[in-house]
């Protein structure tokens, strides 16, 4: 089955980090990374840019409404994620679980539609 | 065989049966209906004859022929789609493992392993366990939960498909998860029996049929697992409650409290059966566990030839080691009361003060209960008149409002 790990986590705490926690967190993110793909489990990844950034559009009565900003403020925020293939959700939460940002912050699993 | 007989026997093998069930087709809601199917068929044939040697075997069978018709039937319907299946349940058909004991003692606990999987909130693990395991109906639970049966209904269907669609394996889980895992279990299996104790509210202090269901799942996980001194210990701590279960209310439905009640009433095989389980547990290697270490709190007072006779030194000193294993704001409590017991009220009401203070036991409605026998105990009127009404106010158990009514009255004399 495939599952995606949505990483949540305070993006202004994580903005705080200092240098060196910041660098030992890539190499982090990196060993997990190469871990999932040599044991088969990785499909696609990415890490995305701070909520700041996004742009929520919105059609209604055929007009484009655009806002400034992520659909919901909440208090942990979608960073990145991981599409990966698993045997079952027990699997997948492990591998959730060693996700680095997971000691912070929160790792959402969820089960990919099947279209059949 | 009467309908009763035939519904009897069904019931007690409902659960094991749906549990096989459920490997054999893949699917908890076609293995739910086939084993209904089983059953209407069971009701016409077992009517007029005895029961087959081995009922259980029995649904199995007749449960699987109906689903492989009706998956059968589904392929003639919609094409190839659903010849996998097909070609699953005929695999299972001729790997056939429907009485074999071992392999259906596992599917057992596949069963309460998935239903009580950390992925779902407490009340559905609850839920799903009484519904599968125990063989409830939906109505039955929804009781249970006091919420409608649509509602119920409806969480049980989405508990269901979470299962399929989230991908929660039909299986034991492996030997690094099973010591957490089993703690889950043993909390669903606790809660319905407290429920079943003392209800949350309600005009009845007690549910005698959710208690006796946490038994029977107590026993079965004892048979399925018989190593681990948790289960034991935990088994014995609701025997030897339930054990005083005709003691602890008048014929009215009022509460009778400890130091009030019957002890002749008390059910002694029950009673020994507990104590023999306490010793076991308490035997077994590692450190004492906490379901253990209640049911040698339970124990002590089983024993007790009357409410003086009480070995409260001791009971005190159990509490003090559960609150260094299992520290909770409601151990904390529990001690405080046996502390009054040792070293009288006022050292007692110390204790919860100053818990109280730390406001660890928000909403947890026998604090203020707790507080109001200690004051009225100190003889202060005043104060424990007050702590009675709080009591009264957070309570939703109506024999438990009535308790507080007739304190509150004892104390305007």
């Amino acid at each position: 089955m495939q599952y995606l790990l949505m990483i949540y986590q305070n993006e202004a705490e994580y903005g705080k980090m200092d240098a060196e926690a910041g660098k030992k967190m890539t190499e982090e993110y990196g060993a997990f990374t190469q871990s999932i793909i040599q044991s088969g489990n990785f499909k696609a990844a990415d890490r995305l840019q701070p909520t700041h950034t996004a742009t929520t559009v919105r059609v209604r009565d055929g007009k484009i409404l655009t806002t400034d900003g992520p659909f919901a403020e909440t208090r942990e925020q979608l960073g990145g994620y991981y599409l990966i293939e698993a045997k079952d959700l027990n699997a997948a939460l492990s591998i959730a679980a060693r996700i680095p940002s997971a000691r912070t912050g929160s790792i959402e699993v969820r089960p990919i539609w099947v279209y059949n | 065989m009467t309908p009763i007989e035939i519904e009897r026997i069904f019931r007690d093998e409902a659960g094991r049966a749906l549990a096989t069930l459920i490997r054999l087709v893949g699917d908890f809601d076609l293995a739910e209906e086939v084993l209904q199917e089983a059953f209407a068929v069971a009701c016409e044939r077992w009517a007029d004859g005895p029961a087959p040697g081995n009922p259980r075997a029995w649904l199995v069978q007749v449960g699987r022929n109906k689903a492989i018709d009706r998956v059968r039937r589904q392929i003639a319907f919609r094409g190839k789609q659903t010849e996998l299946h097909h070609q699953m349940l005929l695999d299972s058909a001729a790997a056939d493992s429907a009485t074999d004991t071992g392999a259906l003692d596992d599917d057992m606990l596949r069963l309460i392993f998935t239903c009580c999987h950390p992925s779902f909130a407490i009340d559905v693990q609850v839920a799903l366990t009484l519904r599968t395991v125990c063989g409830l109906g939906s109505a039955e639970v929804a009781r249970a939960f006091l919420v409608s049966e649509e509602a119920m209904a409806q969480r049980l269907l989405r508990a269901k498909q979470k299962i399929r669609l989230a991908g929660i394996p039909y299986e034991m889980p492996e030997r690094e998860d099973l010591e957490p895992r089993l703690t889950g279990v043993l909390a669903v299996v606790y809660l319905v029996f407290t429920e079943g104790y003392v209800a949350t509210s309600g005009e009845e202090l007690m549910r005698t049929d959710l208690a006796q269901e946490a038994i029977r799942l107590g026993r079965l996980l004892d048979a399925l697992m018989p190593d681990h001194g948790e289960i034991k210990g935990l088994l014995a701590l609701m025997l030897l409650h339930d054990a005083r279960r005709a003691s602890r209310e008048t014929a009215g439905g009022d509460i009778v409290l400890l130091e009030n009640q019957d002890r002749l009433r008390w059910d002694c095989d029950q009673i020994a059966e507990g104590l023999a389980l306490v010793e076991t547990a308490l035997r077994l290697p590692g450190r004492p566990q906490p379901y253990a270490v209640q049911a040698a709190i339970a124990a002590l007072h089983a024993r007790a030839p009357d409410f003086a006779a009480t070995d409260w030194p001791q009971i005190a000193g159990l509490y003090e080691v559960l609150l260094r294993i299992s520290p909770s704001p409601v151990i904390e409590l529990n001690h405080a009361a046996a502390v009054s017991m040792v070293d009288g009220p006022a050292r007692a009401l110390a204790l919860v003060d100053a818990l109280q203070a730390r406001g660890g036991l928000k909403g947890y409605e026998l604090l203020p209960a707790v507080r109001a026998d200690l004051l009225r105990r100190l003889g202060l009127k005043e104060a424990a008149r007050e702590a009675y009404l709080a009591a009264q106010s957070a309570t939703r158990l109506e024999p438990l409002r009535r308790l507080y009514a007739r304190r509150l009255k004892e104390l305007e004399r």
